[in-house]
């Protein structure tokens, strides 16, 4: 193995991992653009959230990895399904401007309430996995552990959301509420918790993400979701907004392009690049890569 | 319609008049030496904020299109400003002169940015729109922030990620553009206002005007019509975006470095609070708005900690309050339980007395 092809290959493994937690939040991004027809800008800060409580529980109770995680998805499906009862259930009928300014609103009242609560200053997050590296090709190759534990995190919940949205009844529920809001109701289908459900399904894989995503990049901040969030929904635009699999998708796409980007091109241009990609995308596709064709009625 | 034309021009009228009465008042304090010195710090800013939520309530309010990137516009114009200063200097003795040229030219390379953007970016619908907008203003801080530029010899020289150029650095980087002579005045920010003014509200009172609020309201129907949305929409994207670039000039005259950090996202959405609280769409709103959410955060300094949290649960109260059918009808539930409480107290007052 020459040493260009190994860095290409650790390259590629720390996008497809990077990749793999913008895909994760971008399920959350999706799911709810999908079934609310919003841009939940508050997911990344829900994101934060999760990583700080998860830090609190392993830092200063003293808990195990496995519980704080536990805990930091009880604690976001609750926050999630707070702030959509609280801020979006009553803008249902609201002009899209509207709900997204409020959108906005919480991502800002959550970033300041953290740091009202934890301060600043980053805290150094502790990993939650702890394993050897895997080591190839006679250590030249290093694979973090934390790689292949959001790389396999990954796949599990998409295989699980996949079968979820498949298979079971709130499943089913969730399609139809995202293809016709109206007719679901008139079907008997429980729309408020439906959209409830989606939110705490989302915010619950928000706070898996934030802990992965911490335990690979350790400095823990208010600010830390905002910039995470803002790529999950390129992600989540790259592959086609309301698409499960497209989420899957642009998350890994853009994860790659992203340490590609950085490490080939120029680091301070990395997310310049990201973006540039995204608008590229947009102009030739504006529906993504897996989005549906919309066509305009009048 | 006379009469209709008539309440737009009283309406101007008070708008430009709140202005000038606040500028003479202001400025012959300022002259008698009556402010205090955080008062003082602040008119400029101040300007600059009512001409960075004025140009943005044009995008958001008037054409009705979220843009989430308009402190790029502004980061633009400050850096372009600063440079053309910078290097007018030696040559320009007339500070009044050199900061209208660094504004103007702000204002340009800003309006030319905003053509680059607005022709792909009004393509997209919504909250793409708005989230391609977001993009936009990230690569060009991003950019800006590879940028160095040096003046040797009255010649510059442009480096892209490479500060090893000859001569004095102008742009330095993510350091920003520094050693910034602080030309401007209060004088000239309240002129930027009424320019800003007259520019936007004869835009919203003209044809063109008509045309954009019409494709705002009903994209189809407008242009089946025969209104070219591009073009419009266009119009009022460059138009706001050259707005914003001089205001980020005069903004960058105020201080003697800045960096491209102070245009982050946060910049942005600090200026869509103004136009949200001042009423979208709502000229003279914008104007009081940007006006007491600048001055007021100085005063309460001991409560700066809570100032973005404030911030936060107003822009979500209002937001309910403005669009939930819910909460309107909680408000009212509220009221007539108050207004009865007090009939019942008079009541009893009346009660006792007897």
């Amino acid at each position: 193995m020459g040493l260009i092809r190994v860095s290409f290959l650790s390259n590629l493994i720390n996008g497809i991992s990077l990749g793999s937690v913008y895909a994760i939040i971008a399920l959350g991004y999706t799911m709810v653009y999908g079934i609310a027809k919003m841009l939940n800008f508050a997911h990344g800060d829900v994101i934060m959230i999760g990583a700080y409580i998860s830090f609190c529980v392993t830092h200063y109770m003293g808990m195990p990895a496995w519980v704080s995680v536990l805990a930091s998805m009880l604690v976001c499906t609750l926050l999630g399904m707070t702030i959509e009862r609280l801020a979006y259930k009553p803008l249902r009928s609201a002009p899209s401007l509207a709900v997204l300014i409020t959108a906005i609103g919480m991502s800002y009242f959550l970033q300041n309430v953290a740091q009202l609560i934890w301060g600043a200053n980053p805290k150094s997050f502790n990993s939650i996995v702890e394993m050897e590296p895997l080591r190839l090709f006679g250590g030249q190759l290093i694979i973090t552990d934390e790689a292949i534990v959001t790389v396999l995190a990954c796949i599990i919940i998409m295989v699980c959301l996949t079968l979820f949205t498949e298979k079971t009844k709130m499943g089913k529920a969730m399609r139809a509420v995202s293809e016709d809001k109206g007719a679901a109701q008139l079907m008997g289908i429980n729309v408020n918790m439906t959209i409830s459900v989606t939110f705490a399904i989302g915010s619950a894989l928000a706070a898996i993400a934030g802990v992965l995503l911490c335990s690979t990049y350790p400095a823990l901040m208010p600010t830390t979701g905002s910039m995470p969030g803002i790529k999950a929904f390129t992600a989540a635009v790259f592959g086609g907004i309301g698409s499960i699999p497209g989420a899957m998708l642009g998350g890994i796409l853009l994860g790659v392009i992203e340490i590609f980007g950085k490490s080939y091109i120029s680091t301070e241009l990395g997310d310049a690049i990201v973006f540039a990609i995204l608008i590229i995308l947009l102009l030739v596709k504006p529906t993504g890569l897996l989005g549906k064709k919309i066509n305009e009625k009048v | 319609m006379k009469k209709k034309l008539n309440k737009t021009f009283i309406n101007n009228a008070i708008t430009y008049a709140m202005v000038i009465i606040a500028f003479v008042v202001l400025y012959s304090m300022q002259q008698a030496g009556m402010l205090s010195r955080t008062i003082k710090g602040q008119l400029i800013p101040v300007c600059v904020w009512i001409v960075m939520a004025v140009s943005l309530n044009l995008t958001v309010g008037i054409s009705g299109e979220l843009s989430l990137g308009h402190a790029g516009f502004m980061c633009v114009g400050a850096f372009v400003g600063a440079v053309f200063a910078a290097v007018l200097k030696p040559n320009m003795e007339n500070e009044t002169l050199r900061l209208i040229i660094a504004m103007l030219t702000g204002g340009v390379a800003a309006g030319i940015t905003g053509v680059l953007v607005g022709v792909p970016v009004l393509r997209l619908r919504g909250d793409y729109l708005a989230i391609v907008t977001l993009a936009f203003g990230e690569i060009i801080r991003n950019v800006l922030n590879c940028l160095y530029i040096s003046m040797n010899e009255g010649v510059l020289h442009f480096g892209f990620s490479n500060p090893s150029l000859p001569g004095k650095l102008i742009v330095n980087g993510p350091q920003g553009v520094q050693g910034i002579s602080r030309i401007a005045t209060f004088p000239m920010g309240f002129a930027l206002i009424i320019v800003t003014l007259i520019v936007v509200l004869n835009m919203t009172n003209s044809r063109a005007g008509r045309a954009i609020m019409a494709l705002r309201d009903n994209r189809i129907a407008a242009e089946s019509v025969g209104i070219s949305a591009t073009k419009y929409k266009l119009m009022a994207f460059v138009t706001s975006a050259a707005l914003a670039g001089m205001a980020g000039a005069l903004y960058a005259m105020n201080y003697s470095t800045v960096t491209g950090a102070k245009f982050k996202f946060d910049t942005s959405i600090l200026v869509l609070v103004f136009v949200v609280l001042g009423g979208i769409g709502s000229i003279r709103g914008s104007i009081i708005a940007a006006t007491v959410l600048t001055i007021l955060p100085e005063l309460l300094r001991e409560f700066s900690d809570y100032r973005m949290l404030i911030y936060a649960v107003v822009l979500i109260v209002v937001m309910l309050a403005t669009n939930s059918p819910a909460f309107k009808q909680f408000l009212s539930v509220v009221k007539e339980k108050i207004v009865g409480l007090f009939a019942k107290k008079n009541r009893e007052g009346d009660a006792a007395n007897e």
